[in-house]
């Protein structure tokens, strides 16, 4: 049981964490998510006493951490796989910690071959790679078999074997009861692995609800539909009808229509009685990755543009087409569908600092603009000015490369 | 969720049965949780401090400096020097050379044994096992100031041994051989365990190895180009207490009669490093990992 109340961090004038307040229950694995930089590891190291809170506090079975007797066999913790004196042969380095907290020596044995490390330890550790590294460091926070564990990134540099064995090994710790407790920024991994997540943007809680509620207050399930691509006036047809039944239409990259708002059998009947055939009718379940991104993206401080290349490619020869842009890059609102409810509002407005502008920063308003719920500003998200313009195609083809506009429509209307 | 509650001397776990009321389960080690204490600390410095190469290699570098130089100086003295001339000369004294330059290996390996765990990130991990930071910081100045005293007496020794049996000097009394043996690795392994206490503070080892070094050897050499009348006091001072000047006076030898004699040094560097000791360890509690 980790439990944060009021949990600020501020570095000289920049604030890492603010206001942080979240609890972490044992049988469960929970997911850490949030933007770089926006304070997760600052609160693991809160949690492990290595940093001093500003104010607030973070306690672990009710005690702060360098509170705890003997805390190592409390609570392991992989905080960064580097951590290490890298002269210095595995076995050794975890030979060093079990003496700090009396574990004895055969159990470091034993956990290097839970990691399976045990042909390589007596190397020293400076050789090792990412993915042997991080076992280290895994087997390290095994070393005193805590109650409590807190694993920041433990699959970062794992091969596919490895990350199937961590996923199985957070699982199984929360089973046997502990608190499990990790940040990843693989949301196909936490989707796999967490069942609750707690997640911040600029040091602030955004959410801390199970993965299940999470993806379904951010992110909606749609239905794909496609029409032949023959007759590209079928697909018009279609469109004006659905959106005249209240559904949202968006064009996919492929011709296909993203439709939400109708329930698929209402989508088949009005294609029937419109005449249009279709091709393709299927339900598409929201992901993680989706409704985090929607979540978050309000609150993103480092984010990735467009490679410009300007005035360095060579002009195009003439009737040459430019490259058609991958979906989603430097498209903010390419993921995230809206969410089920049209301005609905699931989550507390984050009071203090990064409240929205104008907003009273001390008061805890339920009724203040929710700056993450809220697409982020436009000026990132208008085409740059440089962009490959939208491909010279025969008319069938779709819109994708001017989506951006089109598909962010709806959300703006919220 | 747990209920706080003052720790119990018995029993070392806190309380992880959930409050009255709640489902939380539980989980329970089969390995016994033992209450832990400085030996804990000191077994874990132990195995750090032998398990790296620098602290094989900057021993082994001042084993050879000791020794070599001090058997050179006196296979040199006793080459040279004419029948008789040394009759009133305290024959240990020519161990001076090589340990001054020794201390420059004690240095540097009191500097790395705190601030390489910075440098590598290994202090994290280090803080994490034992939230008790002074604990470790203490455990580190133990085995490192008996590590350091040992070998330094051991070379020390040896370079004794050799000085009186080849030397055709006068032979030293009780006294002149405690100060010329055990006195100066004393005085040595403080001087690394203030390497050590610096490393903490500055938690860089370049940075910390320069501040010692420039310690060492800073005040003797801006006082050799004090020429001004006005600064003569001063030069007087810098002389007397510089570091060198101080490993000499436990060789009954001083650039001046004044200052430090006898003990003196040792007394000085003691409190030094303690001065030291106590800043490094409430910075430690205090600063953030």
């Amino acid at each position: 049981m980790i439990e944060a109340v009021g949990l600020t961090k501020r570095y000289g004038d920049k604030t890492a964490v603010y206001n942080l307040s979240f609890q972490v229950r044992p049988g469960a694995v929970t997911g850490f998510l949030g933007p770089n930089g926006s304070g997760k590891s600052t609160t693991m190291r809160m949690i492990l006493g290595l940093d001093n809170p500003t104010a607030g506090q973070v306690t672990i079975g009710g005690y702060p951490y360098r509170k705890l007797p003997n805390a190592p066999r409390q609570v392991g913790a992989l905080l960064d796989a580097k951590a290490v004196h890298g002269g210095r042969a595995a076995r050794n380095h975890l030979l060093c910690l079990a003496q700090l907290s009396g574990i004895p020596a055969r159990r470091v044995d034993e956990v290097l071959g839970v990691v399976g490390l045990q042909d390589v330890a007596r190397q020293r550790s400076k050789g090792f790679s990412l993915g042997m590294g991080q076992r280290l460091g895994i087997a390290a926070a095994l070393l005193g078999d805590p109650q409590v564990l807190l694993f920041d990134e433990p699959v970062n540099g794992l091969d596919p074997e490895g990350i199937l064995w961590v996923r199985n090994l957070m699982k199984s710790l929360a089973a046997e009861g502990r608190t499990v407790f990790v940040s990843s920024h693989l949301m196909s991994e936490m989707a796999l692995t967490a069942d609750h997540l707690i997640v911040i943007g600029r040091g602030q809680l955004l959410a801390d609800m199970s993965v299940k509620d999470f993806i379904a207050a951010n992110s909606a399930g749609f239905a794909r539909v496609r029409t032949p691509d023959t007759e590209p006036q079928l697909r018009e047809k279609l469109a004006g009808a659905l959106a005249e039944a209240g559904g949202h239409v968006l064009p996919e990259q492929d011709g296909a229509l993203r439709v939400t708002g109708l329930p698929l059998p209402r989508i088949s009947d009005i294609a029937h009685d419109t005449d249009v055939r279709l091709w393709e009718l299927s339900p598409h379940q929201a992901s993680l990755e989706e409704a985090y991104m929607r979540m978050t993206q309000g609150a993103v401080d480092y984010r990735s543009t467009i490679d410009q290349k300007a005035g360095l490619q060579q002009p195009l020869p003439p009737g040459a087409q430019p490259p058609m842009p991958v979906p989603g890059q430097g498209q903010p609102g390419w993921y995230a569908p809206p969410p089920p409810q049209p301005g609905g509002q699931p989550f507390a407005a984050p009071q203090g600092p990064y409240g929205a502008p104008g907003a009273p920063a001390a008061a805890p308003g339920a009724d203040a603009p929710n700056p993450y719920a809220q697409q982020a500003p436009q000026a990132p998200q208008s085409p740059p000015p440089a962009a490959p313009p939208a491909p010279a195609q025969p008319p069938a083809a779709p819109a994708a490369p001017s989506a951006p506009a089109s598909l962010t429509k709806p959300e703006d209307a919220r | 969720m747990s209920t706080p509650q003052p720790p119990m001397p018995q029993t070392a776990a806190p309380n992880w049965q959930a409050a009255p009321g709640s489902s939380y389960p539980t989980y329970n080690s089969p390995i016994p949780v033992v209450r832990t204490h400085l030996g804990h600390a000191l077994a874990s410095e132990w195995t750090k401090i032998r398990s790296v190469r620098s602290t094989v290699w900057t021993l082994g570098v001042f084993v050879l400096l000791v020794v070599g130089i001090g058997l050179a100086a006196a296979a040199l003295i006793a080459a040279n020097s004419s029948e008789g001339s040394m009759r009133n000369e305290n024959p240990l004294s020519f161990g001076f050379f090589g340990l001054l330059l020794g201390s420059m290996c004690i240095i540097t390996l009191g500097v790395l044994t705190t601030a390489s765990e910075y440098g590598t990130g290994m202090i994290r991990t280090t803080m994490t096992a034992c939230p008790s930071r002074g604990r470790v910081l203490t455990a580190k100045a133990i085995v490192f100031f008996s590590v350091a005293f040992v070998v330094t007496l051991a070379s020390a020794l040896v370079v004794a041994l050799a000085d009186v049996a080849f030397l055709d000097a006068r032979e030293p009394s009780g006294q002149e051989w405690l100060k010329g043996t055990v006195g100066i690795s004393l005085y040595l392994a403080l001087l690394g365990l203030l390497s050590l206490v610096v490393g903490s503070i500055i938690r860089h080892s370049a940075g910390a190895i320069t501040i010692m070094i420039g310690v060492l050897l800073a005040p003797l050499v801006i006082a050799l180009f004090m020429f001004s009348q006005s600064l003569q006091d001063l030069q007087k001072a810098l002389f007397e207490y510089s570091i060198p000047n101080q490993l000499s006076v436990f060789y009954e030898q001083s650039l001046s009669n004044s200052g430090p004699s006898g003990w003196d040094p040792l007394w000085i560097m003691l409190g030094v490093t303690a001065a030291a000791f106590a800043g490094a360890y409430v910075l430690l509690e205090k600063r953030d990992v």
